[in-house]
């Protein structure tokens, strides 16, 4: 996984996913992953000081971007009198070269940061779960051809895809997300498929299908809810690509027109370098915020969900 | 070995489903491809028609694409309306210069990551290491082109420690050695910023892998008989150590070229960034597909390159 924040799979996709590297909940938790089990073990990853304070400065940011119009003294486009106004009382992040309020701007901006990046997740996620089940459920022909798919959408370069797409189809928010969603699926894909080759060995899943249930039933209530966990924490990875590449992409000027994002003030803030700093500062501190808060976040649902520290509390 | 020839095999799957992405792109935008070529100006019916079957565009979506496929594998990558030149040239022109500043950057990434790695894997819990995780973090989490610009603004425009756009001095040309420590100087600060998230993956990597390296029996053998520490660290542990790193430097190839793209617009560094950047402005297509597909072609090659040297490193892959 590049750019992995996490050291186990900081060696990259190569590293073959077989069942015994991926995530080990499925050989020791099998079968006992109901709510209570998710609710104690989130408590006891969540331990971790710095993981808190990420999922404390992330609710933060949904409630900021939720209540935007609420919190953001000015409207996000709204022009006032003075432009290229310094950080000072009125505007305490300054103005840009149109006089609008830096700061109402970098608080609308993350509706369309924190919108893509958990969506573009979601879709990635699923998608990623789907053709992962599927393919190690079934095996055979349908194994073979999507993880070849798989290989074909992992080594394509997808920051270049992305800005290629949403260029020529249109850069709306919702493009944005789809395209982003539908390219960052093959590594839970792997994952997704190492967890099911594993579990189909297991005795319950022998016992129910000797018990004589049908497969859909098997892969559905047996073996999903047991690789799901390592699919959540690898799509809690994606979460901070999907808000770096989008803000990428608005960055070259490919974003949606009409709404605020930080990488569209960045863009706005290249050509005032020289007399405005405080336009590029703000935004990128909350791109970087918001990822650091993601990434933190993400490690500490990973904690949350290995059994490994669970056994050790 | 033969398992590397088998390799190469994929880049055709590679390239044809990059070139039929593009194909059904072209296809799937909004507007007819007649109408980039005409533009607003009232065309008469008649010359459009012409102009439809002059492209093959009456023909069917199969027979279009088979011509397309037949084009772009013989190199013809189509042509850039806004430079009125052939879409390769344009791309190729521009090649050199991203090259330059991301092999920079990937040579440096590796160079100083591997050397923290190493030094916070000796004194695990120490400040250097808590320095290096906490580095690795945050190198995860900041958009590159928002340092650039940060960098820019406090190292070239308030200190004037570097220059502040391109690749050459507009205002002198300089000759012989000088010529080259120009360009350094220029590329500098882009190279460096660029090569910071490499930096960072790298470093925890190395460090990972080291401590796991220097708990092996072997160490505490050489230890054993008396061989100095450096040599232990550096021959026996580092050498084992970097073949990990070595497999991620590949891998990697394209998400720093896709960082070069955002740091060229930010530094003016004359590469395919900015290319980029132009062609979105003024909508020319073609050039974003070429730029899609060298640089698809590019990331596999690289990665080809990193299995070579992989096989080269580790005699067990060899075989």
């Amino acid at each position: 996984m590049p750019w992995s924040t996490r050291e186990s799979d900081a060696d990259g996709p190569r590293v073959p996913q077989g069942p015994s590297s991926g995530s080990p909940q499925g050989r020791l938790q099998a079968a006992q992953t109901g709510p209570l089990q998710w609710a104690r073990s989130w408590s006891l990853g969540f331990r971790n000081p710095s993981a808190r304070t990420a999922a404390l400065v992330l609710l933060l940011l949904i409630v900021v971007a939720g209540f935007a119009h609420r919190i953001a003294p000015w409207g996000p486009f709204q022009m006032t009198a003075d432009s290229f106004a310094p950080p000072g009382r009125i505007h305490l992040f300054g103005t840009d070269d149109l006089g609008r309020d830096v700061l109402s701007g970098v608080v609308h901006g993350a509706r369309v940061s924190l919108l893509v990046g958990f969506l573009a997740a979601a879709t990635s996620t699923t998608v990623g779960i789907c053709v992962g089940s599927l393919a190690g459920f079934y095996g055979g022909w349908l194994d073979a051809f999507l993880m070849r798919t798989t290989d074909f959408f992992q080594v394509l370069p997808r920051f270049f895809v992305a800005l290629l797409v949403a260029a020529m189809l249109g850069a709306e928010m919702w493009n944005v997300i789809l395209v982003i969603g539908f390219l960052g699926w093959p590594q839970v894909a792997r994952l997704i498929r190492g967890e099911i080759l594993s579990l189909n060995q297991r005795e319950f899943v022998q016992a129910s299908r000797a018990v004589g249930g049908v497969n859909a039933r098997i892969l559905l209530r047996h073996i999903l809810p047991n690789a799901l966990p390592s699919a959540v924490v690898a799509g809690s990875l994606d979460v901070g690509q999907a808000i770096l590449l989008e803000a990428g992409l608005s960055f070259l000027g490919i974003g949606d027109p009409n709404l605020a994002s930080w990488g569209k003030m960045l863009n706005n803030a290249q050509r005032f370098l020289r007399t405005a700093w405080w336009m590029s500062l703000f935004p990128g501190l909350a791109i970087f915020v918001t990822v650091l808060a993601v990434n933190l976040a993400g490690d500490g649902l990973n904690d949350a969900l290995d059994p490994r520290l669970r056994r050790r509390a | 070995m033969r398992s590397l020839a088998l390799r190469w095999l994929q880049l055709i799957p590679l390239l044809l489903g990059v070139i039929v992405i593009n194909f059904v792109l072209v296809h799937a935008a909004p507007g007819d491809p007649i109408s980039f070529l005409v533009g607003d100006f009232p065309a008469p019916e008649e010359y459009v028609q012409q102009l439809r079957v002059k492209f093959g565009l009456d023909q069917p979506l199969a027979v279009q694409l088979g011509r397309y496929l037949h084009h772009a594998l013989r190199g013809d990558l189509g042509f850039s309306f806004a430079q009125r030149r052939p879409v390769l040239t344009v791309v190729f022109e521009r090649a050199t210069a991203t090259l330059i500043l991301s092999l920079s950057a990937l040579c440096f990434g590796t160079i100083l990551g591997v050397a923290l790695g190493v030094v916070a894997s000796l004194r695990r819990g120490g400040l250097l290491d808590t320095i290096t995780i906490m580095l690795a973090t945050a190198g995860f989490s900041f958009p590159l082109f928002w340092v650039g610009q940060l960098a820019l603004i406090f190292l070239s425009l308030k200190l004037g420690l570097f220059p502040i756009e391109g690749m050459q001095s507009v205002r002198e040309s300089y000759s012989g050695a000088a010529y080259y420590l120009d360009i350094l100087h220029h590329l500098a600060l882009p190279a460096f910023v660029l090569s910071l998230q490499f930096l960072a993956i790298t470093a925890r990597l190395t460090r990972t892998s080291m401590l796991h390296t220097l708990a092996q029996e072997y160490i505490t053998a050489a230890r054993a008989k008396g061989l100095p520490e450096a040599a232990v660290v550096l021959k026996h542990a580092l050498r084992n150590s970097l073949i990990s790193v070595l497999t991620i430097v590949g891998q990697n190839f394209g998400y720093v070229l896709a960082g070069s793209v955002l740091i060229e617009t930010v530094f003016g560094w004359p590469g395919i960034g900015r290319l980029l950047f132009d062609s979105v402005r003024m909508r020319d297509y073609p050039v974003l597909m070429g730029v899609f597909v060298v640089v698809s072609v590019t990331v596999f090659l690289a990665n080809m390159v990193t299995d070579l040297c992989y096989a080269l490193v580790d005699p067990r892959i060899r075989r």
